[in-house]
């Protein structure tokens, strides 16, 4: 399958790491990734923060990026939700591409869910918002997780409840933001986790950013760099 | 006809109050309030879950009273007339009100002709709303509060903060404090076991029942096609306020019309589940009009706009009028659970709150402005609500609607701008990742960053931020061809 | 203009009046996929049960028996019992200290109350009053502190929807699901503010 990656601005810029963890995973599963380059964001931060003049351009230039792609493949479920919730609302008749979340792409589309992968660590898995409650894609990063082979896969208790990020919401509401992160982070050190995981960067960037400040052990990881991970090729 | 009334405001924004985020700030600070929040929310989640589980065709009871709530909307001119017809055929009388201002003045001239100074009021957002209880006591009318937590509010000279238990920033022992400072006839020897406090409560208003004339109401639902008005509650102060009295005033939002009797199936299904975890509430009130020899004499309903009219006008705000009011978004809402209801501002908190006090009220001042934001559009709230308000698309949609009519914020504006520029250009978003991942010695410490300044401070004050990396992705891509090279 | 005239006139301006006949049409268009009942059989088992989650007493007895049982409840509580002048003859107990009909001043010092009911749904444990001959004005069954109803067992419907359809709009309805109580303090329920605090309920089948 020839398969375009939307890595997205966020992960482009601040998390390289896990765009080469998707070509990885992905070219080994058998696939042909392409990156088109003319790609840049989806435009949920503006949308977010009510500039919606800013959010529909990007939204209009996004299918003429992705036209012609088997499929569009993306590491954040945020973007996946931006794109097929609201892309059709900002720019109506533009056709909106196939976009698919990391997790729901291999489990939906390719249908794997053993993925060949290895890691042996203690890791705790944080249901992001929009992977829950947007994208609706339930326990496919769980079923993924449980087939790697090595991982010591323990419950984050409370999972399901809002780290405090979203987006512009961090800073424009700091105290709120910081004190729901709080309770999310004692939560993930109640698991005794080496590493958090999401199918999300920006959620991890705001909860590692804590743990980091609180010195913590877990540190934070994307969903395609466990599942890009092998015993020959550890990350 | 009377002449048109002076404008008034739709809803007291009470006076005073900071935007969102400067009241919040306080909230997170009161350790007591938030152990109190969250215990009273983590207990009723719990509940309501449970309660929600029990029926297996949750989902469609919500999707059919969505239907319902839509179809009145899309029909609201026939069903208010109808309704209007029914009620006064069976002996009530009708009043509309533009807005809190109209409202209010009906209400005191309606008291006012009985020669009454004292009422007895079932709680009611409406009439919160409105400010009635304030507007009444200027023209020398006392209104008693008789809902439990209404009237630990009202003891307390306090504000509501939640739409279904408005003391649920007081925990027992703060109401048992509150009881015996404030209530007449308090028991010295008083507890804070809740049974204690409940019974004080009766001790206290029993006679101020048996006595009064004149009872105010809120309304849940009015069925159209047969004129009949609906209570829900749990105490009994509500049956007391609607059958003792001589003279009924019962005040509505005109989007709380149903279409007819059958309808309530759905709801009454729906509403006490969501709202305090109950199959039914303890005790449902009907009547309508007037009926001879069983309760008043004299009905009078209140039919109010207020913001309602200019809400419908939005496509995608009005379905905030699907409401019905049970706060089952503010007990899953994570940020309410910190903030609390007082730092929004407006008698309606929590998700439901954020988007319907900007509507009633406008988008012009900055705690309204600042509403929208109060989210971190976590989804939580939609999930749980009943009739399936799409809480977070209101929210995103009234963030478009206070960028372009709320307050100017020019740096926000500009760095929006500037970034929507850069992200329309490949070229020169690449070239602003050069320029961040040429930064990263400089701001680094440790691979991670500990202060930032302007704006982004708000998020190193107790985050670190994360170090750009030595090359972007697409970066890299070039350089090793995908990988390959 | 008149407030009447210009909410309705802001109205109709969003969304013009139309035909009664199309709107009654939209509105039997609603999709009522859910269900009628939840339960199918075993519907007085279930009424006692939900009634009782309440913290009601719940108690059952064959036709016959039933005006003994009513006589030993109240004899448990002393005091005056109101009662409607329609309540049937079998469930007045000859040997209670009777009022029939109290006036709106004697309610208050009454020990309780005795009525019939309308209707009853078994799934939410709720007995409906709709205030005829045997129920009294409804001011009887609420200022005293205790109320006993009596429940035949074909006035239970299985649930919410089925329920509403046995009952009569246009009379004053007081639905009652269990005794008074208050989710004020702390989102918990407390029984007993200003309703009954007491609710006993006498199921004949």
């Amino acid at each position: 399958m020839r398969i375009a990656l939307f890595v997205t601005c966020v992960n482009d810029t601040m998390f390289p790491g896990t765009g080469r963890a998707m070509v990885t995973l992905l070219r080994r599963l058998g696939h042909e990734v392409l990156f088109p380059e003319a790609q840049t964001c989806c435009g949920q931060m503006h949308l977010n923060t009510g500039y919606r003049r800013q959010a529909r351009a990007l939204a209009e230039e996004f299918p003429k990026v992705f036209a012609g792609h088997d499929a569009v493949v993306t590491p954040s479920a945020s973007c996946a939700a931006t794109v097929r919730d609201w892309h059709p609302r900002l720019a109506p008749g533009a056709g909106t591409p196939p976009v698919f979340e990391l997790s729901e792409f291999l489990v939906d589309v390719l249908a794997v869910t053993d993925v060949g992968a290895y890691y042996p660590h203690r890791v705790t898995y944080h249901p992001t918002c929009h992977s829950l409650r947007m994208l609706r894609i339930g326990d496919r990063p769980l079923r993924l997780l449980r087939a790697v082979r090595g991982i010591d896969l323990v419950d984050l208790p409370d999972a399901a409840e809002c780290c405090g990020f979203g987006g512009t919401f961090a800073l424009k509401n700091a105290d709120v933001s910081a004190a729901m992160c709080a309770d999310k982070v004692a939560c993930v050190e109640r698991t005794g986790a080496d590493a958090l995981c999401a199918a999300d960067n920006s959620c991890l960037m705001h909860i590692g950013g804590t743990l980091a400040r609180n010195g913590a052990r877990a540190r934070t990881v994307h969903l395609a760099e466990i599942l890009a991970s092998t015993e020959e090729d550890p990350s | 006809m009377s002449a048109a009334p002076p404008p008034s405001p739709a809803m007291p924004t009470y006076l005073g109050m900071p935007a969102f985020p400067d009241a919040a700030r306080r909230a997170v600070a009161d350790e007591r309030l938030r152990a109190n929040l969250r215990h009273a929310t983590t207990t009723i989640r719990g509940r309501r879950a449970g309660a929600v589980a029990e029926l297996d065709d949750w989902d469609a009871l919500r999707e059919a009273g969505k239907q319902i709530k839509d179809h009145v909307l899309a029909n609201l001119g026939h069903y208010l007339r109808l309704l209007e017809e029914n009620v006064t055929a069976a002996g009530g009388t009708v009043h509309w009100a533009r807005d809190a201002g109209e409202a209010n003045r009906i209400v005191a001239d309606l008291v006012k002709a009985t020669g009454e100074t004292e009422v007895v009021k079932v709680k009611s957002m409406a009439t919160q709303e409105i400010g009635l209880n304030e507007a009444l006591a200027e023209e020398g009318v006392t209104a008693y509060e008789t809902d439990l937590a209404e009237l630990i509010v009202q003891l307390g000279d306090d504000r509501p903060s939640h739409i279904l238990v408005p003391a649920i920033h007081r925990n027992r022992s703060d109401i048992r404090d509150i009881f015996l400072a404030r209530m007449d006839g308090a028991p010295r020897d008083l507890t804070d076991e809740p049974a204690a406090l409940a019974e004080a409560a009766r001790r206290h208003l029993r006679a101020k029942f048996l006595s009064a004339k004149v009872g105010i109401s809120g309304v849940n639902f009015a069925v159209a096609d047969t004129g009949t008005l609906v209570v829900l509650e749990s105490e009994g102060n509500g049956r007391m306020c609607l059958t003792l009295p001589e003279t009924l005033i019962s005040v509505m939002g005109v989007e709380k019309v149903v279409p007819s009797w059958r309808d309530l199936e759905v709801f009454l299904q729906l509403l006490p589940r969501s709202s305090t975890a109950e199959r039914m509430n303890p005790y449902t009130s009907t009547w309508t009009g007037t009926h001879p020899g069983d309760g008043p004499r004299d009905f009078h309903l209140v039919l109010l706009d207020n913001g309602r009219t200019a809400t419908l006008a939005d496509e995608v705000g009005r379905q905030a009028l699907r409401c019905i009011r049970c706060s089952a978004c503010l007990n899953v809402c994570p940020v309410y659970q910190r903030a609390g209801g007082h730092a929004y501002g407006s008698p309606y908190p929590g998700p439901i709150g954020a988007i319907l006090s900007p509507q009633i009220r406008g988008i012009g001042s900055d705690v309204d402005a600042s509403l929208p934001y109060a989210s971190t559009l976590c989804g939580a709230c939609f999930d749980a609500c009943p009739v399936a308000i799409d809480i977070p698309e209101v929210l995103v949609h009234l963030r478009a609607r206070a960028v372009e009519d709320g307050p100017r914020h020019p740096l926000e504006r500009a760095s929006m701008t500037a970034a929507g520029w850069v992200l329309r250009s490949p070229a020169l978003l690449r070239a602003a990742q050069r320029a961040a991942s040429a930064s990263r010695r400089v701001v680094g410490r440790g691979g991670r960053i500990g202060r930032l300044p302007g704006p982004l401070r708000a998020w190193t004050a107790t985050r670190d931020a994360p170090v750009p990396p030595p090359e972007s992705f697409r970066r890299w891509w070039r350089r090793t061809d995908g990988g390959r090279a | 203009m008149n407030a009447r005239e210009e909410i309705l006139g802001r109205i109709d301006g969003i969304f013009p009046a139309r035909p009664a006949a199309e709107v009654a049409a939209d509105h039997e268009r609603i999709d009522r996929r859910y269900r009628r009942a939840h339960h199918g059989g075993g519907i007085v088992d279930l009424f006692a049960e939900r009634v009782a989650d309440y913290r009601a007493t719940v108690l059952r007895a064959a036709p016959s028996e039933a005006p003994g049982l009513i006589a030993e409840r109240l004899a448990a509580r002393p005091g005056r019992y109101g009662v409607p002048a329609g309540l049937p003859a079998a469930w007045v107990p000859a040997a209670a200290a009777i009022v029939r009909d109290p006036s709106a001043g004697e309610l208050d010092g009454l020990a309780g109350a005795v009525t019939g009911c309308a209707a009853a749904f078994a799934e939410t444990g709720t007995i409906v009053l709709d205030h005829g001959p045997a129920q009294g004005p409804r001011a009887l069954s609420l200022v005293p502190d205790f109320h006993l109803i009596v429940v035949l067992a074909g006035q239970i419907a299985p649930d919410v929807p089925g329920g509403l359809e046995r009952l009569d709009p246009r009379r004053p309805l007081t639905f009652v699901s269990g005794p008074s109580a208050t989710s004020d303090i702390e989102l918990d329920r407390v029984e007993g503010v200003h309703g009954p605090r007491t609710l006993e309920v006498v199921i004949v089948a």
